[in-house]
């Protein structure tokens, strides 16, 4: 038996979703971008509305977004992608319109952009990649470090006197009456990825139904940033960020009560 | 006949847009041009044409919103007032950096930091020479009246979408505040989505079989592609430079002295002109209606005509730095300004005008 005897249709199990380009990702061996990028196509996929989406990419790491996935794209400045995604769906209220972010771009230098979005009940999804870190710029320290973590800019720990408290933003925006779907999920296991992925289709449909914003966090790893290795950076998640940052749906408005 | 309305600037501005098929207005609201977003509001366009409008949280937001609206092929501007459109300086960068067309309005105010309410023209180096970081340009009108703000906003969209740049309507706060007779042209439906892709093929409208998804980013890592880039800017420009320069000029035929003033100011200079030509001495004006692209190659011309040149402007002297280049020491190059909101008069103007030129 030869291997194209075996790449037989009736043998296939698993497919790379079509919504994924070929390039190769930019993406460091172990980071958690790479398996968020593809459950979100996989979503697209499924829900057949490559024709009717739109992304905006971020500043940091995920810039790059626009190389990975097959759907139109629109590069925002730092932390602006809510506003960008606003007028993107008021203007086009059939297209299904996405920002991808990190924490230094929603919870740092976007604050206000993400708050008012909330706040006015855009129809829009956020995916918001929590690792902790501002990764592309090398490793400095974002509103979500935890207290004692070390970063470039918090060489002897994160330290509450000097830099603050890690900011936790998706329990304040859930206050907001203009917000549908909050949840906070992580990508670290099959088991988990399952269930982001179940998120991120759950907040695309609900961005078709008038009923307000939609945020999905994915509590992530930047092992490059934590100078760890892959399962270091993945164990150390689960026992640093996840008491910080527990796992779970924070607001539903559609889930019974 | 067509219907005329006597309305102020910023309310041309406003009935303007949802005349001429705009899209989407983003703003936040600045004195003195908060007339713009209140008379959308009023006149709720949703309703009719479609359009869009929104209050935003600050002009940071409404021009990035702005920003996206554009990614998307769609008509959308915005308007504010100096410290508004310094916020706004980043997103005007990535729209130029992006090749994206939309609509600016600046109603000037006095300043710098937060400065007086009053009229002013102390914008022109920010807004004629860039405002955000990097190498760009964007295209600048300026209207001298009511009718003009009317008549740009029409205008200043074929240009957006022509050259794919943001273009700036740079009033200041007499023109947007006076209230002066506009005639209503003739009414342009909103573009429909066959209409916009024509139109706009690069746009974000959602990628179909039929074509590669567009992606709009004005990243580019690589030197040698942000050269390529920068170059490619830099040959829009000139093209720009070349085809859409518009001034208008007043008795200049024979002059032997010249003002150059644009928007409010090159109105009381006509005064002026008026009033020096009755005592007999033979003085011109020539009006700057782009100032991106700067009329040069006209004054370049008139400097060797006349005996010297007058720069009138409300603020410290910025549009003269062009006039100068332009006249390359042909001629004498004089400036007369107010600031804080101050308004010369036209007799004011005539004082300094002798003063320079050692007439009595």
């Amino acid at each position: 038996m030869n291997i194209e005897d075996i790449k037989k249709p009736e043998n296939i199990i698993y497919k790379k979703t079509p919504i994924l380009t070929d390039t190769v990702m930019h993406y460091c061996p172990g980071c958690s971008h790479g398996t968020v990028h593809k459950l979100v196509a996989e979503v697209i996929e499924e829900m057949g509305i490559q024709q009717d989406v739109i992304g905006i990419s971020p500043v940091g790491c995920s810039v790059f977004a626009y190389n990975y996935l097959k759907i139109d794209w629109q590069q925002a400045a730092h932390g602006r992608a809510p506003a960008l995604a606003t007028a993107t769906k008021r203007l086009n209220p059939e297209k299904y319109v996405f920002t991808y972010q990190g924490d230094g771009d929603l919870a740092s230098i976007g604050t206000a952009e993400i708050i008012h979005a909330c706040s006015r009940g855009e129809n829009i999804v956020v995916i918001f990649i929590n690792n902790g870190i501002y990764g592309m710029t090398g490793g400095q320290m974002a509103p979500t470090t935890l207290l004692g973590m070390k970063t470039a800019t918090t060489p002897y720990g994160r330290d509450a006197k000097l830099n603050g408290f890690p900011l936790v933003l998706a329990p304040m925006i859930a206050q907001l009456d203009g917000t549908a779907f909050i949840t906070r999920q992580a990508v670290h296991t099959a088991p988990a990825a399952r269930k982001a992925k179940a998120a991120i289709r759950k907040a695309f449909e609900y961005s078709q139904k008038g009923i307000g914003l939609s945020f999905v966090e994915i509590v992530a790893t930047c092992n490059s940033g934590w100078k760890m290795s892959p399962v270091a950076a993945n164990k150390w998640m689960v026992e640093n960020m996840f008491p910080k940052y527990p796992l779970g749906d924070i607001k539903d408005v559609l889930k019974a009560e | 006949m067509a219907e005329k309305i006597l309305m102020k600037g910023n309310e041309a501005i406003a009935i303007s847009a949802i005349r001429n098929g705009a899209d989407g207005y983003f703003g936040y609201p600045i004195t003195p041009q908060s007339e713009v977003m209140e008379t959308l509001m009023k006149e709720k366009p949703w309703e009719t044409t479609g359009m869009v409008v929104l209050q935003a949280e600050s002009e940071t937001s409404s021009i990035n919103m702005v920003y996206g609206g554009a990614c998307t092929g769609k008509k959308v501007m915005t308007s504010s007032s100096s410290p508004g459109i310094s916020l706004m300086c980043e997103g005007l960068s990535y729209l130029a950096g992006s090749e994206l067309p939309c609509l600016i309005v600046n109603v000037m105010r006095g300043g710098p930091g937060l400065g007086t309410i009053q009229p002013s023209q102390s914008d022109y180096n920010q807004c004629v020479k860039g405002g955000g970081h990097g190498d760009y340009h964007s295209i600048v009108l300026a209207p001298a009246s009511a009718q003009d703000m009317y008549d740009f906003v029409d205008w200043g969209f074929d240009l957006a979408f022509k050259w794919r740049t943001p273009v700036i309507i740079l009033a200041d706060g007499i023109i947007g505040q006076m209230m002066e007779k506009v005639e209503l042209r003739e009414m342009k439906p909103r573009r429909t989505k066959e209409e916009l892709i024509a139109a706009a093929p690069w746009a974000t409208t959602g990628k179909t079989p039929d074509r590669d998804y567009n992606f709009i980013t004005s990243l580019a890592l690589e030197s040698d592609f942000q050269e390529a880039f920068n170059l490619k800017l830099k040959d829009k420009y000139q093209k720009i430079e070349q085809e859409e320069v518009k001034y208008s000029e007043y008795m200049t035929e024979d002059a032997e002295y010249l003002f150059v003033a644009f928007g409010c100011s090159s109105r009381i200079c006509e005064a002026t002109v008026d009033e020096l030509r009755a005592q007999g001495i033979k003085v011109g004006l020539l009006r700057p209606i782009t100032l991106f692209p700067f009329p040069t190659g006209r004054i370049a011309e008139l400097s060797k005509q006349v005996k010297s040149m007058m720069s009138i402007e409300l603020n410290m002297g910025q549009m003269v730095e062009d006039v100068r280049l332009a006249c390359n020491g042909a001629c004498p190059v004089g400036f007369y300004g107010r600031l804080g909101g101050n308004i010369y008069t036209p007799n004011e103007i005539e004082e300094a005008f002798k003063k320079f030129n050692n007439l009595k």
